[in-house]
C-alpha cells in the first residue's frame, strides 16, 4: 500500500495462552471446550479466603520464551494486581506484572523484501486470563450474559513489541515469526481462531523523517494474520484521511469489524480506567539466578531461524522451502521425520509443501491432527523411487494415506495399484491399442506429435494407470516404428 | 486540598459502590479528616527508604504443575444468585 | 465447678482418662449457651447438631488425644465447609463455602468439636463488634459494654464459658484488644506462622489467625494444633514448630524486657497505665530485667495502617460483585448497576468507607503520596522493632488504652496505636489478663521478635502463675 507523505508505525501486544497442565495460580486443569464451569475451584472462582499459589511451569515457560526472544531475564520480578470489575474476572483483579516484568529488551528477526529486519521486544510478562462471557446475540442488545470461568486463571504471556514495524506486511511477518517461535518452544498452541494467541495492534502515522510518534490507536479483535494485515491497512488509510482532511487523531481503542472490514471506535462514556496496580501481598517475589537461567537454556529446542539455516545448509533446500517448512514446529517435525527415513530432502519438501499442505487446507486441519505419518510418506516415496508405483498412482495412494492413515504398502496391495513393468504384459496392451486405433496410428505416421500422447493415454487407461509410463512410451514407439 | 463530592463520586464509580447522597456527604467529611491525619507522614524524610513490600524473607514460593480435582459444576453454582446452562447469569453489559 | 468452666488442658486430661465423655462436655457447654447466649450474642451460627455427631464419634475412639472432643468456636471469617461463613455481613449472609480453612481442617482432623461461628465486626473491620450486620455482642463482665473487636464474639464466648477456646483473626489488634476487654488470653502469631488459607482477607499483608483461650497453657495447646507450613498459603513459613508446652516455665530470671515509652502516653488511661506498670514490677520481682526503651516511629503506625489496610481491602473486597455468590440486586438493568447496587447495599458503612479510601490511596494520582509513602514508613516501623529486639527478648505494653467501653460510646479505635505496630512488622504479640480496674479486666501486651511465640508464652506463663487475674470469671446471672 502507498502511504504518501506518511510513515506508518506499528507495535503489537500479543497474548499467548500457555499449555501448562494447570492454571497459573491454582491446580485446576486447563480446558478448551469442556463443560462450562467444570474446571474451576474456590480459588479461580474468587471465593473468599482463597489464595494464589504460583505454578512453577509458568515461570519456566516465561524464561524459555524470554531466552528465545533474546531478552534480558530479570533477576528480581514480582506480581501486581490490576484492579477492574468485569463479570468474567472472579477476583475483581487480574494478577499481572506492572513495573518489574520477567523479561525485557529482546528482539526477533523478520525477512522483508529489503532483507533482514530486527524488531525489538519491549517486554514479556506473566499474567492470568479471565473467563468467557457468552451473549445471546449481540452484545449491545442481549438482555443478559452468561459467564463461564473455565478459562479464568489460565496462564498467559503478554509479549509487547517496540513500535518497530513500518507496514501491515511487517506486522504480519512479526506475528508469524513470533508464533513459529512459540510453537517451536512448545509453550503455546497459538491457535488464533480459538483465542490461544491474541493480538492487539498499536498503530500511528507520522510524516516521513519525523521522530516523534503520532497519536496512536489500539486495535483489538484481530484473530487471524489476515485480520491483522487488513485492519492495519484500513487503519493507516483512515488515519491518513483524517489528517489530510485537516482533522485531528485521538488516542483511542478501536475494534476490527471482520464483517464490514473496518475499525470502529470503542470509546465509552466512562472516564479513563485507573487500574490501581499494587504488589500482590499474597505472592512472594521471584528471584531468578544465573543457574536457573542456564538450566532452562539447556532445554531450549532448535528455533525457527536455526532450523531454517539447517535446511538450507545441510539439505540444500532453497530459502523459500526452508521458510515454509519452519513456519510451524509440527510441519518441520513431519519433514524431519520423513527425511530421516527417505534421504531425498527436496522430494520430501515438495510433497510436504504440495500435496500435504493442499489436503490440510482443503480439510481445514493441522498437521498434528492428520492421520498420515512421516514414516508412511517416506515409504511411499521409496515405492515411487523403486518404480513400484507411478507418480500418478502416488497421488492416489497419498490421498488414501491422508484419509485413512493406512500404510502405502497396504493401500497399493489392497487396491492392486502396483505398477506394471512386465514387458510382455505392457506389450499386449500396446498391441491392443495400436490395433484398435488405426486412424490415430495413421496420424502419428503423418507426423502428428499429439497422436503419441493419445495412444499413451489409452494404454494407461486400459492398465488403470498402473503401467510403467516410461516403458509404455518406449514400447509404443518401438511398435509404431515397426508398422 | 480536600476531597470534594465529585471525587467521592469518582471513587464510588471506580469501586462499584452505589452511594446514597447522605453517604456521600458523610464520607466526604470523614475522608478529609482521615487524609488530614495521614499528613503527619509528610514530616518524615523517606527518599532513601526502600518500601517494605514483603514483610517476610520469602521468595520463589511455587508449586508443581500437577492437576488436582476441580469442583463439580453443581458445587461451583451452589452459591450463585442466578445461573443458567451451567453458567453464571448476569444482566447485560451495556 | 461445672464442666464448661474447666480449662482445655483439664478437659483434655479428663477425656483422655475417660473420666468424662465428650458428649457430656458438649452438653455442659450447650446448657451454658442456652442460659447466657441471649445476653451475650456471641454466635452468628450455632452448629450443635453437627457438634453432637462429632462428640459421639470421639467417644467411640480408642484413644482421645490433643483437642479431640473439646468444644470450640470459630470466628465467622474462617471458612467452614457446608456451614455458613458470613463475616457478619449482609453480603455473605447465605454464603456456604465448599471448603474448610486450613486451620479449621487441622482442628477437625484433631477431633475438635465446633459448636458455632462467632460474631465479629463486618469483615473484621471494627473494634467493638458493633459493625456486625446481625447484632452487637455484649461483654460478659458488663453487658452494657462491648467485648472489643473485631473478634468480640470469640473473646466473649471464651470468657462466658460458651466455648473452651476460639480461633480468630488479627489484622490490627482484632484478637488482642477483645482479649484485653474480656479478660482472656489472645495471641496473634508471627505473620506466616499460621496458614491464612480460608481466612477471608481484610488486609492480606497483616492478617493472621490465632487462638483465644482462658489461660496461657490452653493457648500453647491450641497453638500446637494450628501452627505450621501450608502449601496453599504462599506466605506460610516452613520454620519448624516447637511443642509450645515446653515453654510453660516460670523461671524467667535474666529475661530482658523493654517497655516502649511511646506505648504509655496520654492516650492510655491512667488507671490502665498504672495496672501495666504494676505488672512490670511483677516481672522485675520474677527476676526479669525491665528497662524503658523507645520505638520512635510508633506514632506513624496508625496512618500507615489506614493507608495500607484500606488499599489492600479495596482490592481483596472487589470479588464481592454479586456474580458468583453473595448478595445481589436482582432488579438492576445492567452489569455496572448490578455490581454497584449489590455492593452499595450488601456492604456496611465501615466496609464501604475503607474500600473507597483504599481506592483513593491506590489511584494514579495518590499512589506515591500515600501508598508508597506508607510502605516506606512501614519499613521504619519494622526497623524500630529489629533494633529493640537486638537488646530485648520481648516488649511489654498495655494491650488496650482502656478497659471495655460502653456500647455506642466510641467511634474511633483508640487502642490501634498499641496493637497495629506488631501487624505492620509481622511480629508475634499477645494479650494476657494483667490487672483489674473497676472490676473490668486490663490487658497486658507482650511483643516478641519473629517466631518467638515460645518466649511470649514463657513470659506470659510466668506472669500468670504469679497472679490470679486469669482465675477471675465474669458473673453472669442465669
Amino acid at each position: 500500500m502507498t502511504t504518501g507523505k506518511y510513515e506508518a508505525v506499528i507495535g503489537l501486544e500479543v497474548h499467548a495462552e500457555l499449555k501448562t497442565n494447570t492454571k497459573a495460580f491454582c491446580s485446576c486443569g486447563l480446558s478448551f471446550g469442556a463443560i462450562p464451569n467444570s474446571h474451576v475451584c474456590p480459588g479461580c472462582l474468587g471465593m473468599p479466603g482463597t489464595m494464589p499459589v504460583l505454578n512453577r511451569e509458568l515461570v519456566e515457560y516465561a524464561i524459555k520464551t524470554g531466552l528465545a526472544l533474546n531478552c534480558k531475564i530479570a533477576e528480581y520480578c514480582r506480581f501486581d494486581r490490576k484492579n477492574y470489575f468485569y463479570p468474567d474476572l472472579p477476583n475483581g483483579f487480574q494478577i499481572s506484572q506492572l513495573d518489574l516484568p520477567i523479561c525485557t529488551a529482546g528482539s526477533l528477526e523478520i525477512e522483508t523484501q529489503q532483507g533482514k529486519k530486527t524488531i525489538g521486544i519491549n517486554r514479556v510478562h506473566m499474567e492470568e486470563d479471565a473467563g468467557k462471557l457468552v451473549h445471546q446475540g449481540n452484545i449491545m442488545t442481549t438482555p443478559y450474559s452468561l459467564a463461564d470461568l473455565n478459562r479464568a486463571g489460565t496462564p498467559l504471556l503478554e509479549i509487547v513489541s517496540e513500535p518497530d514495524m513500518r507496514s501491515p506486511q511487517e506486522a504480519r511477518m512479526y506475528l508469524e515469526k513470533l508464533r513459529s517461535i512459540l510453537l517451536f518452544l512448545g509453550v503455546s498452541d497459538c491457535r488464533m481462531e480459538e483465542g490461544s494467541l491474541r493480538c492487539d495492534a498499536n498503530i500511528s502515522i507520522r510524516p516521513w523523517g519525523q521522530e516523534k510518534l503520532g497519536t496512536r490507536a489500539e486495535i483489538k479483535n484481530l484473530n487471524s494474520f489476515r485480520a491483522l494485515e487488513r485492519a492495519a491497512e484500513y487503519e493507516i488509510k483512515r488515519q491518513i484521511e483524517v489528517l489530510e482532511e485537516g482533522g485531528q487523531l485521538v488516542q483511542e481503542t478501536r475494534t476490527w469489524d471482520e464483517d464490514r472490514q473496518v475499525t470502529l471506535s470503542m470509546r465509552s462514556k466512562e472516564q479513563a480506567q485507573d487500574y490501581r496496580y499494587f504488589p500482590d501481598p499474597d505472592l512472594t517475589p521471584i528471584i531468578i539466578g544465573q543457574d536457573w537461567i542456564e538450566r532452562v537454556r539447556k532445554t531450549l529446542p532448535e528455533l525457527p531461524d536455526q532450523a531454517r539455516e539447517r535446511l538450507i545448509k545441510e539439505y540444500n533446500l532453497p530459502p523459500y522451502d526452508a521458510n515454509l517448512l519452519t513456519m510451524s514446529k509440527d510441519v518441520l517435525d513431519f519433514f524431519d521425520g520423513c527425511v530421516a527415513e527417505y534421504k531425498e530432502p527436496k522430494a520430501v519438501a515438495n510433497w510436504v509443501m504440495g500435496e500435504l499442505t493442499r489436503l490440510l487446507n482443503q480439510n481445514n486441519m493441522e498437521i498434528k491432527d492428520a492421520k498420515i505419518s512421516p514414516s508412511s510418506l517416506a515409504q511411499m516415496l521409496k515405492l515411487l523411487e523403486q518404480g513400484t508405483i507411478s507418480g500418478k498412482i502416488a497421488k492416489v495412494v497419498f490421498e488414501e494415506m491422508f484419509a485413512t492413515g493406512e500404510s502405502p504398502d497396504k493401500i497399493v496391495k489392497d487396491r492392486g495399484l502396483v505398477q506394471i513393468s512386465d514387458e510382455s504384459a505392457i506389450k499386449a496392451i500396446v498391441e491392443e491399442v495400436i490395433t484398435g486405433n488405426p486412424k490415430v496410428v495413421e496420424d502419428f505416421k503423418n507426423g502428428k506429435g499429439k497422436a503419441l500422447g493419445f495412444l499413451v493415454g489409452q494404454v494407461m487407461k486400459i492398465s488403470k494407470g498402473k503401467a510403467n509410463p516410461e516403458m509404455v512410451n518406449q514400447l509404443l514407439k518401438e511398435e509404431l516404428s515397426r508398422r | 486540598m480536600g476531597l470534594m463530592d465529585k471525587d467521592i463520586e469518582k471513587l464510588a464509580i471506580l469501586a462499584r459502590i452505589n452511594l446514597t447522597p447522605e453517604e456521600k456527604e458523610t464520607y466526604a467529611v470523614q475522608f478529609n479528616s482521615i487524609l488530614d491525619s495521614t499528613r503527619v507522614l509528610d514530616e518524615l524524610p523517606t527518599d532513601v527508604v526502600e518500601p517494605l513490600i514483603y514483610v517476610l524473607p520469602l521468595y520463589n514460593v511455587m508449586r508443581d504443575d500437577e492437576v488436582r480435582p476441580s469442583l463439580s459444576n453443581d458445587e461451583a453454582m451452589a452459591n450463585a444468585p442466578l445461573h443458567e446452562e451451567a453458567k453464571f447469569k448476569v444482566p447485560r453489559l451495556i | 465447678m461445672k464442666l464448661y468452666q474447666l480449662s482445655v488442658k483439664k478437659i483434655a486430661e479428663m477425656l483422655a482418662r475417660r473420666e468424662v465423655k465428650a458428649q457430656e462436655v458438649l452438653e455442659s457447654v450447650a446448657e451454658r449457651i442456652s442460659q447466657v447466649e441471649h445476653k451475650i450474642q456471641a454466635f452468628t451460627t450455632l452448629t450443635l447438631e453437627e457438634a453432637q455427631k462429632t462428640a459421639m464419634d470421639i467417644d467411640r475412639r480408642g484413644e482421645i488425644t490433643g483437642l479431640a472432643g473439646i468444644p470450640c468456636g470459630i470466628k465467622d471469617n474462617l471458612c467452614t465447609r457446608g456451614v455458613k461463613t458470613t463475616c457478619a455481613s449482609k453480603m455473605l449472609e447465605n454464603f456456604i463455602p465448599p471448603y474448610d480453612a486450613t486451620v479449621v481442617n487441622k482442628l477437625k482432623s484433631d477431633g475438635a468439636v465446633m459448636v458455632g461461628k462467632m460474631n465479629m465486626d463486618e469483615f473484621a473491620m471494627g473494634f467493638s463488634t458493633e459493625t456486625s450486620c446481625f447484632y452487637p455482642t455484649h461483654n460478659p463482665w458488663d453487658l452494657a459494654r462491648v467485648p472489643g473487636g473485631s473478634s468480640g464474639g470469640s473473646a466473649a464466648a471464651v470468657a462466658a464459658g460458651e466455648v473452651f477456646y476460639a480461633l480468630a483473626s488479627d489484622t490490627g489488634g482484632s484478637i488482642r484488644q477483645p482479649a484485653a476487654f474480656c479478660g482472656v488470653v489472645g495471641l496473634k502469631p508471627t505473620y506466616g506462622r499460621v496458614s491464612r488459607y480460608g481466612l477471608v482477607a481484610f488486609a492480606s499483608s497483616m492478617d493472621q489467625v490465632g487462638p483465644l483461650t482462658r489461660d496461657v497453657t490452653d493457648c500453647a495447646l491450641v497453638m500446637n494444633a494450628i501452627c505450621g507450613y501450608d502449601h496453599r498459603d504462599s506466605s506460610s513459613r516452613e520454620a519448624e514448630v516447637p511443642d509450645y508446652r515446653d515453654f510453660l516455665q516460670t523461671d524467667i530470671k535474666g529475661m530482658k524486657i523493654g517497655f516502649p515509652r511511646e506505648y504509655f502516653l496520654d492516650e492510655v488511661e491512667p488507671s490502665v497505665r498504672e495496672a501495666v506498670k504494676k505488672a512490670l514490677l511483677k516481672y522485675e520481682e520474677l527476676g526479669a530485667v525491665v528497662e524503658e526503651t523507645s520505638l520512635p516511629h510508633s506514632k506513624y503506625a496508625l496512618p500507615v495502617f489506614q493507608i495500607i489496610a484500606s488499599a489492600e481491602t479495596s482490592s481483596s473486597m472487589a470479588r464481592y460483585d454479586g456474580v458468583r455468590y453473595g448478595y445481589r440486586d436482582e432488579n438492576a438493568q445492567d452489569i455496572a448497576e448490578m455490581m454497584s447496587n449489590s455492593r452499595g447495599r450488601g456492604l456496611g458503612p465501615e466496609v464501604k468507607r475503607r474500600i473507597l479510601l483504599g481506592t483513593h490511596f491506590l489511584s494514579k494520582d495518590s499512589y506515591d503520596a500515600y501508598y508508597l509513602k506508607a510502605m516506606k514508613v512501614r519499613r521504619l516501623i519494622k526497623e524500630d522493632f529489629d533494633r529493640a529486639f537486638e537488646k530485648f527478648d520481648l516488649l511489654v505494653s498495655p494491650a488496650a488504652v482502656s478497659t471495655a467501653f460502653k456500647l455506642g460510646e466510641k467511634t474511633e479505635d483508640l487502642s490501634g496505636v498499641l496493637n497495629i505496630p506488631a501487624n505492620l512488622a509481622g511480629i508475634p504479640a499477645m494479650s494476657i489478663p494483667g490487672g483489674v480496674v473497676d472490676g473490668l479486666p486490663v490487658g497486658l501486651q507482650l511483643m516478641g521478635p519473629p517466631l518467638a511465640e515460645g518466649t511470649l508464652l514463657k513470659a506470659a506463663y510466668a506472669f500468670e502463675q504469679g497472679s490470679d487475674y486469669h482465675l477471675r470469671t465474669p458473673i453472669l446471672e442465669v
